[in-house]
């Protein structure tokens, strides 16, 4: 940028002041700071010490014995066959709810118990499952007293247990997120689609889902990248060294129990490119819909 | 408000309430089991246990050393809200009120840590800490805790400044004020119900955060979310009904700051955060 004549007698401190930068701006720098060293650096750190097993085998010899021993690549379908389903269930069934919820006035007391599981966080949830979901808990017991099973299902110590767990810890994440969502979109545009004579379900195809794909898909970025780093629920309520060997597990147990912090960062490194990966697929999609305002305009 | 009088409509409003009172009723029914068993005496095989008694919070207190750990664990998230505090409501003021170049870039710094899962950055993360020997600290677990509350602060206070008319600041300069006075007199009487809100949300998410502590904590900084976990992984050496008193310890350990919290913002608001703040009032 060069400036013109008459203020090339302007100080240093005004040219910058003139382009953002004084002392309010210098507040910025302990934070970016405290990310760069505390964020930034320790992935760069990870990244690079990936690249440096502790075992022979050239500097790939980490990412080569995780894609080639069955028990490690097999945790990121394990992964994937929890988090996908547990993030389209989450949200094909948050925008239908969240549909309805926008139209209750009173929205605090639904709001606040749905909060209540993402405070108290999986630990407690998966305790609480443990003894609810038992062979000899509530919810066998209710199904048995309507008589809808005869014996108690197994839902505990297995698969289900920690897809039910996600679904109880994520579900309330993706509602609220899709609640925010849906009631930022002006409803004057649903009113004048029906008093065009628009069906509910053509108001919903034609005018809401369009104006909601490019939150949906944000809603379905931040589902699936929490899903996808489940960990203590999978050990605690699943099947830990059998069909819920998540990838978090392979990473946690490469640290603390065989104390190879380079393999562990491999896989931390691993799960962070699949997690990528899923993020841009989905960004991609939505870039195929359409953009653009969510509220009415006159004219 | 659209009217729907169809069946078919009907039926399907029906539905969604069906699921949506079967969900909150079995988030409740998780909640109640942990509260009933931590104060039955024996429960098997029945809807109820027995009798009911308060011994098991006595033991649980006991076993599981809870006074030490409940103190590390307030220590510990006392110290993360006042550091987050400090970091973020200053990153806050100078990104709300200045445009300068490479502004965007700063902010996507300040969103990868609460866009990327804790899991994943605390493994190197534990490993870096290690390496300068503050792992397994009481400051080790702070810093690991500091990364993703520092930019929660940041981005719920950005919009809450913004809200602020200049002009104040401006007049408060005229007359005299310098940076530090127009902090203490003008801005922060106006920005505490903000930063109260965002800073028990930074609370209830460190007393509750269980990743980042359990990659980071030594054996003396451990809290309680960790050793709740730690004791029902190895369920079947204490009784359940005393891992269960424990977890409502934690619980009502959590809950308190989250209702304080509830007073000033909005449930959606700690999901979706300060740039959705927008929307709900």
């Amino acid at each position: 940028m060069t400036s013109s004549t008459p203020q090339d007698t302007t100080s240093l401190r005004q040219k910058l002041a003139l382009r953002g930068i004084d002392g309010v701006t210098l507040l910025v720098l302990p934070s970016v700071l405290f990310v760069l060293a505390i964020f930034i650096y320790p992935f760069i750190y990870g990244l690079l010490l990936s690249f440096a097993p502790i075992r022979e085998g050239g500097m790939f010899a980490n990412y080569i014995t995780f894609f080639s021993d069955p028990y490690l690549y097999n945790t990121i379908a394990a992964t994937l066959r929890l988090a996908v389903p547990v993030t389209l269930l989450s949200v094909f069934v948050a925008v239908p709810v969240a549909m309805r919820v926008r139209l209750v006035r009173r929205q605090r007391l639904l709001t606040t118990l749905l909060v209540l599981p993402i405070t108290l966080g999986t630990v407690l949830v998966a305790q609480g499952m443990l003894n609810y979901l038992g062979p000899q808990g509530w919810f066998s017991r209710s199904l048995m007293l309507l008589h809808i099973i005869s014996s108690p299902l197994k839902l505990t110590n297995n698969y289900w247990g920690v897809f039910l767990s996600l679904i109880i810890t994520v579900f309330p994440f993706t509602f609220l997120l899709t609640l925010s969502y849906v009631t930022g979109i002006d409803p004057g545009l649903e009113k004048a689609a029906a008093t065009h004579g628009a069906s509910a379900w053509q108001r919903f195809r034609h005018v809401m889902l369009p104006l909601l794909v490019p939150g949906l898909a944000i809603a379905f970025c931040l589902t699936f990248v929490q899903a996808f780093a489940v960990f203590p629920s999978a050990v605690l309520l699943g099947a830990p060294s059998g069909p819920t060997r998540v990838i978090s597990i392979a990473a946690a147990q490469a640290a603390f129990e065989q104390y190879d912090f380079t393999m562990a960062s491999a896989i931390a490194m691993i799960m962070g490119v699949v997690q990528l990966c899923i993020v841009l697929i989905v960004l991609v999609v939505r870039n195929l819909f359409y953009r653009g305002a969510t509220s009415g305009g006159k004219g | 408000m659209i009217r729907d009088t169809t069946i078919g409509a009907k039926l399907w409003i029906t539905a969604v309430w069906a699921i949506t009172i079967f969900f909150v009723l079995n988030v409740l029914a998780i909640i109640a089991t942990v509260i009933v068993s931590s104060l039955g005496t024996r429960w098997l095989g029945t809807w109820l246990p027995n009798a009911f008694t308060l011994n098991w919070y006595a033991s649980a207190w006991q076993e599981f050393q809870l006074g030490p750990v409940l103190f590390v664990t307030f220590q510990i998230a006392f110290t993360v809200v006042a550091l987050s505090g400090l970091l973020g409501v200053t990153a806050a003021y100078a990104m709300a009120r200045r445009d300068f170049p490479g502004k965007k870039l700063v902010m996507f710094l300040f969103l990868l840590p609460l866009l990327v899962p804790p899991i994943t950055f605390g493994i190197p993360l534990a490993t870096v800490l290690y390496q300068f020997n503050v792992g397994g600290t009481f400051w080790g677990v702070v810093l690991a805790n500091l990364v993703p509350t520092v930019p929660f602060v940041i981005l719920v206070m950005i919009p809450f400044i913004e809200q602020i008319d200049p002009k104040v600041e401006a007049a408060a300069r005229v007359f005299g004020a310098g940076t530090f006075k127009l902090f203490v007199h003008v801005l922060m009487p106006m920005l505490i119900p903000g930063i109260l809100a965002s800073l028990l949300l930074v609370l209830v998410r460190t007393v509750a955060m269980f990743e980042l502590t359990f990659l980071t904590a030594g054996p003396t900084s451990q809290t309680l979310v960790v050793s709740l976990y730690y004791a029902v992984f190895a369920s079947g050496v204490r009784a359940v009904q005393s891992i269960d008193a424990m977890a409502v310890i934690y619980m009502v350990s959590t809950l308190v700051w989250l209702l304080v919290a509830l007073r000033f913002v909005n449930p959606t608001q700690i999901v979706a955060r300060g740039n959705q703040s927008s929307n709900a009032h």
